[in-house]
């Protein structure tokens, strides 16, 4: 029987690394938990950096706005159309639409995580993105589910509590949980249930008294269906006094959510789940509280908690590399990074992405996706696999029609066919691992050091074709680690 | 070195670590060829609109909005009826396979989505909280048979439920695409602390299991309703005509959180699943499966008896669930929902839920209930012997 060890991988670095910087280990793992695993050039420019300035410039470099341009028709508002008033065929061009609106603004956010020059604004855009849920299902409307994501990155390291005023407020929020109808003379409580369980502090920490006393907060809170904008209708709003948390007043639902603000258990729970995200599955206690103490005392703020975080002990222990599952997202989007593949139309990292069960702008429900292990099932991996195995084949990969916003004309159809250059993926592994190093020992060893967390977990033969060295890599199940 | 092997050496599966009783694993008995059919209700099913007080004026007064009015309630006896769009079940409530078992639920009810169906999952007391699912324990303690392509598949849910923590389950959603990609699954051999790793390595492991065993087609004269739970069924008799076995089908209908609008969506959901229940039924007896197959349906937790001006309900206690099957003694069990004694607006329980679980061991599979925490439940009389 053979013995391997995580983390005999990482003494090579030592020789490698600049004399100043991390090393490549540390620049892989630092990359990789933060957005998506590196490319080459990412891959040796961290590394020359120390662990702090890594981090700081990570951070420095983080944007607001995404670099891909929005398709006009998804940023436009129009109101749903009532159901009763259209024909049935009508009713099916627009199910059409709808799923083809969606699925474009799917491809938009693949796009813009490929193309983006800060995978962290990615990363936590879709940290939060799974915290703040709502799912373009139930809003039906890709204009609101597009202003929540730009929401979302525009506080991505910003302020937490700014942040989760603006999503109460948010258009797509309201219709998401209920908040539409929600007035005086009988309350909905999913918001009011939900920000308390998922957003804020966490089960176990109010009780359902509070969840009824917020619901009555909250009445009023609605949208204009017209514009798509938050409304606030007076007369619909309860101005009883409530008692939350041990707090009475007229409250409405600000106050509740300043409420929820004050409370440690927000700091902790914010904290935990990012630890999660970011270090391991079983957050450390006594470090959350520490961490989460310094959140909660510098208001909220992001980009302190994330620094500390990103340069503890925690972060950085040999027992905390290579132990986390990529998300779909992560194996998708960080593969076409890696491997240098620029011609893979989003929309099939989109659909990929939904049959690995993560699903842009639609998670199962209101707790998001519950990641690391839960990505891995009897189907995910399968497909999983066959994706990466497609990959390294340049096999066809094409957007099926409904997908399309203009179908194809015969002569299309009939070029998709014949032509099986049209949708072939652009991957050449010998090129690509010529890239990497001029000696061909050193092209392997550097491919296995890009590709994967650790050593695989079964060496791989010697004397492979490069083409089928890199699917070895790929097909490891250590690629599927972070 | 078996990667089970292996594994268990690492204690990284929990499912080995509980200490099984070899006379029994040594030899499996055959209870397992007594089949369970799970069927999920996801997001917390409104009950009282499934089985209906109808001739309870209360159920009129609490919903002014969604209630179903008398005229349109397929009614089972003088107090109690179905929702129309359960019309294609009447058969079988009139053949006997239909038990209706109201009022369940458990002490200090939890509402929390998430929560609340960890607690069914698990099995576990309302304050316990349990990492391994009641059919994963059941299995540890007595194992179905090794042949067995895996001792339980899920069809429509992203995660295992009460298979989760330990038990040999798949999630499938097509069994063809499943056996097709399966080559791609390889079989490496590794010895590692890295508990991520190891849960990937279990799945292979139990992939390549179930995929050498995954052959040979049925072609069933049933036709199964094109919806997506009628995909699942499809499926999920695809599996159980596989002549290699499996003890539990789990089977999850998403939707049936219903804050806003809940009459069409329920009905819908409510019809899918009863089309797609009398397409199994009919399958099931084709394979000759019918006698011994049990069906039951759960969901988180029931609704709010009072409606909400959305045309919804929020989030509440109690429900009533189905027990379908050949060999079930068909009627009305548990607690009526008493609606003039609610407790802060919620109906309050009749029966534990684990009085259910305690029943399938023991009166369906003929194991002692002891893989159920919290103490012995009383069992259902609904499975003629």
């Amino acid at each position: 029987m053979r013995y391997y060890c995580l983390g005999l991988a990482f003494l090579f670095t030592a020789t490698l690394a600049q004399a100043a910087g991390m090393g490549e280990a540390d620049a892989w793992h630092l990359l990789a938990r933060t957005g998506f695993a590196p490319s080459p050039a990412e891959l040796s420019t961290y590394a020359r950096l120390s662990r702090s300035a890594a981090v700081d410039q990570l951070l420095a470099q983080s944007t607001q706005q995404a670099v891909t341009p929005v398709p006009a028709e998804l940023a436009a508002y129009s109101p749903p159309p009532r159901l009763q008033d259209v024909s049935e065929a009508e009713k099916k061009q627009l199910q059409r639409q709808q799923a083809q609106y969606g699925m474009q603004l799917r491809a938009w956010w693949m796009q813009e995580m490929v193309a983006t020059p800060s995978p962290l604004t990615e990363h936590m855009t879709l940290f939060w993105h799974n915290h703040f849920v709502s799912s373009m299902e139930k809003v039906k409307s890709p204009a609101l589910m597009l202003t929540q994501n730009q929401l979302l990155r525009r506080d991505a390291l910003g302020n937490f509590g700014d942040m989760l005023h603006a999503v109460a407020k948010d258009p797509a929020m309201i219709i998401y949980l209920d908040n539409l109808q929600n007035r005086k003379a009988q309350p909905n409580e999913n918001f009011a249930r939900e920000v308390m369980e998922l957003f804020t502090l966490g089960i176990g920490n109010y009780t359902e008294q509070d969840v009824r006393e917020a619901a009555r907060a909250f009445t009023g809170w609605s949208l204009d269906r017209d514009t798509g904008t938050f409304l606030d209708r007076p007369f619909q709003h309860d101005n009883g006094v409530k008692t939350i948390l041990g707090q009475t007043g007229n409250f409405n639902g600000d106050d509740v959510l300043d409420i929820l603000l004050q409370q440690p258990a927000t700091a902790e729970f914010i904290t935990q789940k990012l630890w999660r995200d970011l270090i391991s599955a079983n957050p450390d206690p006594a470090e959350v509280k520490r961490f989460a103490a310094t959140f909660r005392n510098q208001h909220y703020e992001i980009r302190p908690l994330l620094r500390a975080m990103l340069l503890s002990d925690a972060f950085w222990a040999p027992r905390h590399r290579g132990n986390l599952v990529k998300s779909p997202v992560e194996l998708l989007v960080g593969s076409v990074r890696q491997l240098s593949i620029h011609q893979l139309d989003p929309r099939v990292l989109a659909l990929t992405s939904r049959q690995l069960e993560q699903d842009l702008f639609a998670p199962p429900n209101v707790k998001g996706w519950p990641g690391n292990d839960n990505w891995i099932n009897s189907t995910t991996l399968l497909n999983r696999k066959q994706f990466l195995d497609k990959l390294t084949r340049g096999a066809d990969m094409p957007v099926p029609e409904q997908y399309m916003m203009q179908p194809p004309t015969p002569q299309q159809r009939l070029a998709r066919l014949t032509d099986r250059s049209m949708n072939r993926i652009d991957y050449a592994p010998d090129n690509w691992i010529g890239t990497l190093a001029t000696h061909p020992q050193e092209q392997y060893r550097h491919a296995e050091r890009l590709l994967l967390a650790s050593t695989p977990s079964e060496p791989v033969a010697s004397g492979l074709p490069p083409a089928d060295y890199v699917r070895t890599l790929l097909l490891d199940p250590v690629y599927q680690l972070k | 070195m078996l990667r089970r092997d292996f594994l268990k050496a690492l204690g990284c599966v929990p499912l080995i670590c509980t200490a099984p009783d070899l006379a029994i694993a040594a030899s499996p008995t055959g209870q397992y060829q007594n089949l369970l059919i799970l069927i999920e209700f996801k997001g917390g099913n409104d009950g009282l609109n499934m089985a209906i007080p109808y001739a309870d004026d209360a159920y009129y007064a609490l919903r002014p909005r969604i209630a179903i009015p008398r005229d349109q309630v397929v009614q089972l006896d003088e107090r109690t009826g179905l929702h129309p769009a359960l019309q294609t079940m009447l058969p079988l409530w009139q053949a006997g396979e239909l038990a209706v078992v109201q009022g369940i639920g458990y002490p200090d009810p939890n509402m929390s989505h998430f929560r609340a169906i960890e607690i069914w999952d698990t099995a576990s007391a309302s304050n316990e909280y349990l990492q391994q699912g009641w059919l994963s324990r059941t299995f540890a303690q007595f194992p179905p048979p090794q042949s067995y392509i895996a001792e339980g598949v899920s069809i429509g849910s992203a995660d295992l439920g009460p298979l989760a923590g330990g038990a040999r389950a798949i999630i499938l959603n097509n069994a063809d695409q499943f056996s097709r990609q399966a080559k791609l699954a390889d079989d490496a051999l590794i010895r590692s602390g890295n508990a991520a790793l190891a849960h990937i390595l279990k799945v292979e492991n139990d992939i390549q299991h179930a995929a050498s065993h995954l052959s040979g087609h049925y072609t069933f004269t049933t036709e199964f309703p094109k919806t997506t739970f009628g995909n699942a069924i499809h499926t999920a008799s695809e599996i159980i005509a596989n002549q290699s076995g499996v003890a539990v089908v789990r089977i999850s209908l998403n939707g049936f959180d219903t804050h806003t609008n809940q009459q069409p969506t329920q009905a819908r959901l409510l019809k899918e699943f009863a089309d797609g229940v009398v397409a199994l039924k009919a399958a099931l007896t084709e394979l000759n499966r019918w006698d011994s197959s049990l069906l039951m349906t759960y969901s988180e937790f029931g609704r709010r008896p009072q409606d909400n001006a959305g045309n919804g309900t929020d989030h509440g206690t109690t429900a009533p669930h189905f027990i379908i099957g050949g060999k079930v003694k068909g009627g009305l069990y548990g607690k009526p929902p008493a609606l003039q004694q609610l407790e802060n607006g919620n109906l309050t329980y009749g029966v534990d839920f684990r009085s259910l679980y305690s029943t399938i061991h023991e009166k369906w599979w003929r194991l002692p209930a002891s893989s159920i925490p919290g103490g012995h439940f009383s069992n259902l009389n609904i499975i003629r012997t």
